[in-house]
């Protein structure tokens, strides 16, 4: 296929009718909103189901019940939407049925902004609804990555029956970049054993989350923890950029890893031997790399746009072995390149630290500055 | 030589297929199981039971899907609506219905059931009016009545402070998409009756796609209302129909021209 | 002569609610004095002859534990 410019929110929206999206219900919702727009009408051209509904509980909701019937089915929403949706997550996690679930992060707590932010990492990747369940949660960079991450997070969410999100944030949802669109592909045929459809000639299905019965209960929460050890084995990505040589590394989901990448080839033809980890799961998290990572290089940096989320992920990877700072934009800025550069020289400088937090080295530094 | 008439058994009634062969945890006398009972009758006598989806609610009902034998979900409370439209529109040609009740529908699901109604979804919602939060132990809900005793309208419902009942059948049949809106009542048997032909109404309305159906069912609770069975359905019949007077609130033309 | 009827209540449904009996218009229904179910409840039991299988107790049985029968005269062929 040609590459041709798209818009991120719509080229998630064709990449997952491309992957055989039968249904998506959806609601307004700013930087969102396109991939509604464009669903309303790309899927009753397909005569595929769409509805606007009423909210983002209704949205999530109507998605529930489309997969409980095994359907391929996904909503979109952003920060204040996906706090409304998160009842409906638990249950669905509950219940074990797939779905896909897009969210493009603005700026927050509360109604905030409609800038970018991710500051969403914590609710999202940390379990917002109740329980404990793991959605795997994948953090595109790119347009094209934004495409070929949601055509994945359909397979990931039926082949462990889970929450499959797409974690994006505003400017990637508005920007638009030359990519390519996968093949179309037909709507499924084959469904699963446990779908409830309606069909005649076997026994009733039924499906729930409730468990009155505590050790039955605790039953299914042994299975969906076993199914997320599973998950965490396999299917682990992350992107390595510069690693050979590096005796510094930058981490980054999504924008801000993109944003560090600048940062991290500038800071290089300075001659500083930096790299960029760029995780592309963030749930399960690439623990495994950045521990390894923590034991060869003398310092860390974490990029994030939120007040030190995924840092803390970080923090534990590496078990307080190597020092590590944070840069961090909040509120819907987000950074330059130029101050990630600046952030690196500081890392590179020092001096560094395992002591403290690094949270509150770079919030006496925004204090400073402001 | 004629032989003398020979006398045969023949069943009036028995127990209906669809209603699974396991005793229900509900109260001894609540009205519930009369309207499974005709839910699943309905389903028989239209021979839809293998291609019904049904979708339980959160209320006494939340064990709903353990008692018929057809395809169910659970949803969470006051979201039924919504499932069902998930559902319905991925299956359009299944039979989908919730099973509501007042707190489920009319509190926490209003915007669920008004814009499932307002989109006209071709699904058909069995409402529960007990006038009271029957599961959690009898607290006000927004169906019970001006100066009724519940666990937190311990004084009787004061309307100045705690508001007006709502009439939720005739709130949604004001809604262009609501195709038929009844309210019936389990009272007694004519109008056990009356509201199965409502429920058979309801149903062949879906089968037709011609939008909403809704049939609202005056129960009693016994438990919470501190009476026994026979006495809880004379609290029905004298005070829940005069403030929720049975009627057909809306049965658009269409409708109308259905002979059952 | 009214056709005769009988109704036969499974008492692992019956939960002695005591609706049929107002409900039955021959008033031959009663929860069984000395008899408990499984779950500790009195059963309906017809305690008189004259059931005519009108079925009106299973309109209003909430658990669906009555089975009516009634009697159906079938001439024989000569």
């Amino acid at each position: 296929m040609a590459r041709e410019l798209w818009k991120g929110n719509e080229a998630i929206a064709e990449a997952a009718v491309r992957a055989g999206l039968q249904a998506y219900f959806g609601y307004p919702i700013t930087p969102q909103t396109e991939l509604l727009e464009y669903l309303s009408w790309r899927m009753p051209e397909l005569k595929r189901a769409f509805v606007q509904a009423e909210s983002e509980l209704g949205a999530i909701n109507m998605v529930y019940g489309a997969a409980c019937t095994g359907a391929r089915v996904m909503t979109s929403s952003s920060s204040p939407g996906i706090s409304l949706m998160l009842e409906g997550i638990s249950y669905i996690a509950g219940t074990e049925v797939p779905m896909v679930l897009v969210d493009v992060m603005r700026g927050g707590p509360g109604l905030g902004n409609i800038a970018p932010a991710q500051a969403d990492y914590n609710q999202i990747v940390h379990g917002g609804g109740h329980g404990d369940y793991h959605p795997i949660v994948l953090a595109p960079s790119s347009v094209q990555e934004s495409i070929d991450l949601t055509s994945l997070a359909f397979d990931l969410a039926e082949k462990y029956r889970s929450i499959a999100v797409v974690l994006t944030d505003g400017s990637l949802g508005q920007m638009m970049e030359p990519a390519e669109m996968p093949e179309m592909m037909p709507v499924k045929q084959v469904y699963p054993e446990w779908a409830v459809t309606g069909e005649p000639g076997r026994d009733r299905r039924f499906l729930t989350s409730i468990n009155l019965n505590p050790v039955e209960q605790e039953k299914t929460n042994i299975r969906l923890s076993l199914r997320w050890q599973q998950v965490q084995a396999n299917e682990v990505r992350f992107k390595e950029y510069y690693l050979d040589d590096a005796k510094f590394v930058v981490l980054g989901f999504g924008s801000s890893g993109r944003i560090a990448l600048s940062a991290v080839r500038a800071a290089r033809a300075e001659g500083i031997p930096v790299g960029l980890l760029r995780p592309i799961t963030v749930n399960p998290f690439p623990t495994a790399v950045i521990e390894e990572l923590g034991k060869h290089v003398d310092g860390m940096l974490v990029v994030e746009m939120n007040a030190g989320q995924m840092l803390e992920d970080v923090r534990l990877s590496t078990r307080n072995r190597v020092p590590i700072e944070f840069y961090g934009r909040m509120g819907g800025v987000m950074p330059l390149p130029d101050e990630v550069l600046s952030a690196i020289h500081g890392l590179v400088d020092g001096p560094r630290t395992t002591e403290g937090h690094p949270r509150d080295r770079w919030l006496a530094r925004l204090a400073k500055n402001n | 030589m004629a032989i003398p008439s020979i006398e045969l058994e023949q069943v009036v009634y028995e127990r209906p297929e669809s209603f699974r062969d396991v005793s229900t945890h509900y109260c001894p006398g609540c009205t519930h199981g009369v309207a499974h009972r005709l839910v699943a009758e309905v389903i028989d006598e239209m021979g839809l039971r293998e291609r019904t989806i049904g979708v339980a609610s959160v209320g006494c009902s939340v064990f709903a899907y353990n008692y018929f034998d057809f395809d169910f979900v659970q949803s969470p409370h006051g979201r039924a609506p919504a499932m069902a439209t998930g559902i319905k529109r991925v299956l359009p040609n299944r039979v989908v219905f919730t099973y509501q009740g007042d707190g489920d529908l009319a509190s926490i699901g209003t915007a669920e059931i008004t814009h499932a109604a307002a989109r006209g979804e071709n699904i058909t919602v069995i409402f529960i009016n007990n006038a009271n939060y029957g599961m959690t132990g009898g607290q006000m809900a927004p169906t019970t009545l001006p100066g009724m005793k519940t666990t937190t309208s311990l004084n009787g419902r004061d309307v100045e402070t705690q508001g007006y009942p709502i009439r939720a059948s005739e709130l949604l049949a004001t809604l262009d998409g609501s195709a038929y809106i009844v309210r019936r009542s389990l009272h007694d048997p004519k109008n056990i009756r009356l509201a199965k032909k409502a429920i058979r109404m309801a149903f062949e309305v879906q089968l037709r796609g011609l939008g909403f159906s809704m049939v609202e069912l005056l129960s009693s609770c016994p438990t919470n209302w501190g009476l026994t069975p026979e006495d809880s359905l004379q609290f029905v019949e004298e005070k829940m129909t005069a403030f929720f007077p049975l009627n057909d609130f809306k049965v658009n033309s269409a409708v109308a021209q259905i002979k059952i | 002569m009214p056709l005769k009827g009988k109704i036969v209540v499974n008492e692992v449904y019956c939960k002695g609610c005591a609706l049929c009996i107002p409900a039955c218009p021959q008033g031959v229904i009663r929860l069984a004095p000395e008899r408990l179910t499984a779950k500790g409840y009195h059963p309906a039991e017809l305690f008189a002859d004259s059931c005519t299988g009108c079925a009106v107790c299973a309109v209003v049985c909430p658990e669906a534990a009555i089975t009516v029968y009634r009697e159906a005269k079938a001439r024989a062929m000569v």
